[in-house]
């Protein structure tokens, strides 16, 4: 499995190492990776939004997320039919009709009595709107592992006198970590892809910012596939580790547990 | 079987409060099906009562509903000083005098030996760790499993997981202990070992109820056997009456097939 990953990511570097000579060959014009690499803190900086708009927003959708979960198996009708609507409402929702939505919702400044007004930037939006799909995910994902585990720990957990919430608390979640922990990496690795839909509502990430480089260094053809190359990249070397840590991190559990 | 050993370190008898139980004319349905059908059975403290019967005939159900895990539909349950069909009814505090295993052990399987022991009484009752460690160190040892401690349940045989069961169960020092068919799911050697912890139990003074299919296990420690079948006691008395002269049709019948 690792082997097979390691060299199709290796077939996929040599593919993109040869096209753009390939390129520079038929049209002329600047060489790419030239005009590139004085671009290169330019769009890095872009990407530092696409770091601190994706963690931001994971960190909001564990947090939601969990709790609209835990409305999801409330026993109260109360909770758990509002809670299952916008859970599978926001599931099956396309990310950036989210996002236009949440735009347009809400406003650009708000005021909280005796904290003073806050400007709400367009990234800062972008954050709360990527974070409301994920959250939806992850309340579905805690429903499903507290779902599978077997009837019989309910039971021994109520026949020594927990608490609904007691057996939740100290049974049931505790073995839903390890189960929700890919579950969990799958969607902040497809958090992470998704940030740059914010570059459709102006916000500076990285890929829109790759754009505005090579529109200002004239647009030439062969600038393409450097810039794009070099973003693909980036978002691998940001996500790959954090698959392999997540992995790391399931194992450790599997160990203790 | 009254005689209560003082000196032993974990009192595992009941508290002076007169514990029995007592079950009136109990009715319980699932949906059409009903399954109880007017049971009435008294339990008397430090007695060991085995309930035996044809698979179906509602054992299971008829403990559950001694600690409240299953609500039944008419007739009552006593347990001491409290009713269990009551709406207001303390469900901690019963649950804390009545234990109950189960054939699946159901250890909490991201926890060790020692720390499925320890967790009721810490979390519940909210004792000091100290006491409730060495008090569950002193269980585990009294079940035999002492150097077991940091074993997880998936690193212990069956028999060894059934007895961390009644050590965790036990923990919460109850006055009761209900056992649902606890070896059925065991290998023939590692049944002996847990029955033997049962007897030991039993010996020490717990009231015990016993739902099994070990009918030599339940002719030696019973006090009381009654056979079910179809939702009713067919048929109750002393050890010797039962397995020794049957006198009921279906009870000869359950026997001769199970001898
Ligand atoms: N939760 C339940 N829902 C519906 N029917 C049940 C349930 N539990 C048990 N039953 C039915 O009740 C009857 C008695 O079951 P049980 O008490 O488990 O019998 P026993 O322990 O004597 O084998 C069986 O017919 C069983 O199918
Ligand atoms: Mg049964």
């Amino acid at each position: 499995m690792k082997s097979f990953a390691r060299s199709g990511v290796l077939g996929l570097v040599c593919a993109f190492i040869a096209a753009p000579a390939y390129a520079a060959d038929v049209s002329t014009g600047p060489c790419g990776f030239c005009v590139l690499w004085d671009w290169i803190p330019f769009i890095l900086n872009g990407f530092a939004l696409n770091v601190v708009i994706s963690i931001l927003a994971m960190m909001l959708a564990l947090v939601l997320g969990i709790g609209l979960g835990l409305m999801q198996i409330s026993e109260s009708k109360l909770a758990s039919v509002p809670a299952r609507f916008v859970t599978q409402l926001l599931r099956n929702a396309p990310w950036i009709v989210i996002l236009f939505m949440i735009m347009s919702l809400i406003p650009y400044r708000i005021e909280v009595q005796g904290w003073g007004n806050f400007i709400l930037s367009d990234w800062i939006k972008a954050t709360f709107a990527f974070s409301l799909p994920v959250m939806a995910n992850v309340s579905e994902i805690l429903r499903g592992a507290v779902a599978s585990v077997p009837k019989g720990q309910w039971e021994s957990a109520e026949s020594l006198a927990f608490s609904r919430g007691q057996s939740l608390r100290w049974i049931i979640l505790p073995q839903c970590v390890k189960q929700m922990i890919p579950h969990l990496m799958n969607w902040f690795a497809l958090l992470v892809l998704a940030t740059p839909l914010a570059s459709i509502i102006g916000v500076r990430e990285a890929v829109g910012s790759a754009q505005a480089a090579m529109e200002s260094a004239g647009s030439s053809p062969t600038l393409l596939i450097p810039f794009y190359f070099f973003l693909m990249m980036i978002f691998f070397i940001f996500i790959y580790p954090v698959a392999i840590w997540s992995r790391r991190l399931e194992r450790n559990y599997a160990i203790n547990s | 079987m009254q005689s209560i050993p003082d000196n032993s370190a974990v009192s595992l008898a009941a508290s002076p409060s007169m514990v029995t139980v007592s079950i009136r004319d109990l009715h319980l349905s699932y949906g059409k099906l009903e399954v109880i059908k007017g049971v009435s059975l008294d339990i008397r403290r430090g007695e060991v009562v085995c309930i035996i019967g044809p698979s179906g005939s509602g054992k299971s159900t008829l403990i559950r509903c001694i600690n409240g895990l299953t609500p039944f539909q008419s007739g009552s349950i006593t347990v001491g000083d409290q009713q269990v069909g009551d709406a207001k009814l303390d469900k901690i505090r019963l649950r804390r005098k009545v234990g109950i295993v189960f054939q699946q052990y159901n250890l909490f399987p991201h926890k060790t030996a020692l720390q499925n022991v320890m967790m009721a009484p810490l979390k519940v009752l909210k004792e000091p760790r100290a006491e409730v460690e060495r008090r569950a160190r002193e269980l585990l040892a009294k079940v035999r499993l002492a150097g077991k401690e940091d074993s997880f349940p998936g690193e212990l045989s069956g028999g060894q997981q059934q007895r961390v069961a009644i050590a965790r169960s036990l923990a919460m020092r109850p006055e009761i202990m209900l056992f649902d068919e606890v070896t059925a799911a065991l290998d023939p050697e590692t049944v002996q070992e847990v029955l033997l912890t049962i007897r030991e139990l039993a010996e020490d003074g717990m009231t015990c109820v016993l739902v099994t299919h070990e009918m030599a296990f339940a002719r030696e420690v019973a006090d009381h056997v009654y056979f079910t079948d179809g939702g009713k006691i067919v048929e109750h008395g002393p050890p010797e009456e039962i397995f020794g002269s049957p006198q009921d049709e279906r009870t000869q019948r359950f026997l001769s097939r199970l001898l």
